[in-house]
């Protein structure tokens, strides 16, 4: 008996131990670098060196959301550093420490960031951690069937249609790819590439006559598109199996294409449709909550984060960009290379549209997400008429956009109340 | 110890854990189905029902099920009249059949999808031996027959043991005498199954059934290994309300419609497959 006393002492002592150990570690929870190989980086690469330790949580959206809410809620949490986009951290905007303390002597942030970064307060709510975009790839062998005349750097939709078409005619099956997967971005090509592109909107035209129209190109390109597409999460894969030979993704999802066969693939902006050239940049920022344990040791870790030292490793650990200054080394990886470029040419391109992130949906941000979704499966999959289903979706939007009380977010002019469905 | 109180005090544990585990969940669930915050609602279900999805995914899942246990049924019993008659070899086979009741269901879900996907088994045998010139894309959202396909095989392979495991205990009740009495009236094997078997073996396939069918309602892992959401079903799109799209009250309300078609089955197997009292073993 007082043997297993003696044990069950031991025991406890020891879980006690390290209960506090893991306590002095700094908890960043993150919905980004989500992948396995990214987060074992970021532990390894970004946040190894940092003085105390980091527990670096990466989380689906769900989970994510729920803890900060609950922690937010209580007043009280383990979590001291949150990593999210731009949208995620704007629902919580109060509940973030005033970040303008940091010392970032030495370090210069993008100015449009920074502000992004206030919210509309004087406060800095958060700091921006790493940027990001989606572009086009294509297999160096598809480029001889590019339509006469068009140029890669400046495409639009129906000269994408046109290759499209020529690739599924001339190789004898559809070689263009679209991450339409249960995990692939299709949503984000629709709010932030197609819709603007032709309606100059992501919100307020949803079911207007140009949305009819832009649905219509994007029908048309899929019958040049490998059907197996509803399969595919991440482009990288199919691109190099050699089944797809021009795609659109996340760069973050078509870096190791371009890592594994530097020489295969060329990178460049999305096209332009009539109202400009629609893309969607994608800010990730980090903030501390109020309810963090040790706030000065959160900074402490906002602060290493902001270096350029870990700028790079990001941008190596993730295929994010950094926000600040940071210099380059001359040895980056050839995804970097291809794909910082084609990012570059699109946002500073002259007919550049930026359209953001949904902002302010909050846990409802999923569902936002399922209006395109749905709208893509039952125009595009389902053959459903294009008409009744706008007009249904845009029902579900316009309830969307009532109960959570957003206002319309860029390319939408700003709105008083909530964003309005025409 | 009282006699009286000891039967209660061995039900105990048990109650507990249901009352803690499934009866209290289970009013949680139906209070966030039921309620908003102004009170009682139809809301959710309304939500829920309206959706261009809940139809084909509610049909999806009925016809597996339709499909899945009656085929199931019949394949178990042949495996089960087989096991019940080996001699020497009997263990050995029950725990082949066994093995793939000791996997997870979505590691049965992904080994059939090395099977069935465009780089995977299935394609590279077709392709090897020259019956078709490059792979075929079989799971795509165009044949939505064949993910169907799959997911039965699938199903069938995985669960099917689980049916056998109880008949086959259940044949082990069966007296011997009944079988020597009808072959002294000169029945048949297939009349001594007919007349003796199914009937003695009512209630272990009522057993199966019940079990079957509950689980068949709830099928998940395999289909989102091979259908991904081209082939939706209650439980998948219960857990997109409840994780994609942060809604849990519809979730509960998706809940809340697989707890109503697994309570209407089972009620159908204990009415249909029902033994009447006096007529046990």
């Amino acid at each position: 008996m007082k043997r297993t006393l003696k044990t069950l002492a031991v025991a406890a002592l020891a879980i006690g131990l390290t209960a506090s150990t893991a306590s002095a570690q700094v908890l960043f929870w993150s919905n980004q670098a989500v992948p396995v190989e990214e987060t074992q980086k970021m532990r390894e690469q970004v946040l190894k060196a940092f003085p105390g330790g980091v527990d670096f949580q990466p989380q689906e959206p769900g989970p994510f959301i729920t803890r900060i809410q609950a922690e937010t809620e209580a007043g009280s949490g383990a979590i001291g550093v949150v990593g999210g986009l731009y949208g995620d951290l704007a629902n919580f905007a109060d509940s973030w420490v005033d970040l303008s303390d940091v010392d970032l002597s030495g370090v210069t942030v993008s100015p449009a960031f920074m502000e992004l970064g206030k919210f509309g307060t004087a406060e800095q709510k958060f700091l921006p951690w790493m940027q990001a975009n989606y572009v086009m790839a294509a297999n160096k062998q598809a480029l001889q069937y590019l339509p006469e005349g068009a140029d890669i750097n400046n495409l639009t939709y129906d000269q994408v249609i046109a290759w499209a078409k020529n690739l599924a005619e001339q190789t004898g099956s559809p070689k263009f790819g679209f991450p339409a997967g249960p995990k692939g971005l299709k949503h984000r090509f629709f709010q932030g590439f197609l819709l603007p592109a032709f309606t100059g909107s992501e919100v307020t035209k949803f079911r207007s006559a140009e949305a009819e129209q832009a649905w219509g190109k994007f029908k048309e390109l899929w019958q040049y598109t490998n059907p197996a597409s509803t399969n595919y999460d991440f482009m990288q894969e199919p691109l190099l199996t050699g089944d797809v030979w021009l795609a659109f993704d996340h760069i973050a999802r078509l870096s190791e294409a371009f890592n594994q066969k530097p020489d295969d693939f060329v990178a460049f902006p999305a096209p332009s449709g009539p109202k400009g050239r629609a893309f969607m940049p994608v800010l990730a920022g980090i903030a501390v909550p109020k309810s963090a344990p040790d706030v000065a040791k959160s900074k402490e870790l906002i602060k290493y984060m902001m270096q350029p030292e870990q700028q790079v490793a990001t941008l190596l650990a993730t295929n994010f960009f950094p926000t600040t200054d940071a210099a380059l080394p001359a040895e980056l990886p050839a995804s970097a290379r291809a794909l910082g470029p084609a990012v570059q040419a699109m946002t500073s391109s002259p007919d550049a549209l930026p359209a953001l992130l949904p902002v302010g949906l909050g846990d409802k941000a999923g569902q936002f997400n399922q209006v395109y979704i749905d709208a893509f499966e039952r125009i595009v999959l389902a053959n459903q008429d294009v008409r009744q289903v706008l007009d249904q979706q845009a029902e579900t939007l316009r309830q969307l956009m009532v109960t959570t009380g957003a206002p319309c977010w860029l390319p939408d002019a700003p709105s008083e109340g909530p964003c309005p469905v025409e | 110890m009282n006699s009286k109180t000891l039967p209660y005090l061995l039900l105990a544990p048990a109650t507990i854990f249901l009352v803690v585990f499934f009866l209290w969940p289970f009013l949680q669930i139906a209070w966030l189905a039921f309620t908003t915050e102004g009170g009682f609602t139809m809301q959710h279900f309304q939500t829920m029902a309206g959706n261009w999805k809940f139809w084909p995914t509610f049909w999806n899942t009925v016809i597996l099920a339709a499909i899945v246990v009656p085929l199931q049924l019949v394949m178990a019993l042949a495996m089960a009249q087989v096991v019940a008659k080996l001699k020497t070899t009997r263990n050995t086979i029950l725990y082949i059949f066994t093995i793939p009741l000791g996997l997870s269901d979505l590691a049965a879900g992904i080994i059939w999808l090395a099977i069935f996907e465009q780089s995977g088994f299935l394609n590279s045998m077709l392709v090897g031996l020259g019956v078709v010139d490059k792979p075929i894309l079989f799971l795509g959202y165009q044949n939505l027959w064949v993910i169907f396909i799959a997911v039965i095989l699938a199903e069938l392979w995985r669960a099917t043991a689980i049916v056998m495991v109880i008949l086959v205990s259940g044949m082990g009740l069966i007296p011997k005498e009944y079988y020597e009495a009808a072959e002294v009236f000169g029945a048949g094997p297939w009349k001594r199954f007919v007349k003796v078997t199914l009937p003695m073996l009512k209630p272990s396939i009522q057993t199966a059934m019940i079990l079957r069918t509950i689980a068949a309602f709830e099928v998940f892992a395999v289909v989102v290994a091979l259908g991904g959401t081209t082939l939706p079903v209650l439980v998948g799109e219960t857990f997109n309300w409840q994780f994609a799209l942060n809604d849990r009250n519809v979730a509960a309300a998706f809940a809340l419609v697989i707890l109503a078609i697994s309570i209407a089955a089972t009620l159908v197997f204990l009415r249909v497959l029902r033994t009447p009292k006096g007529a046990t073993l």
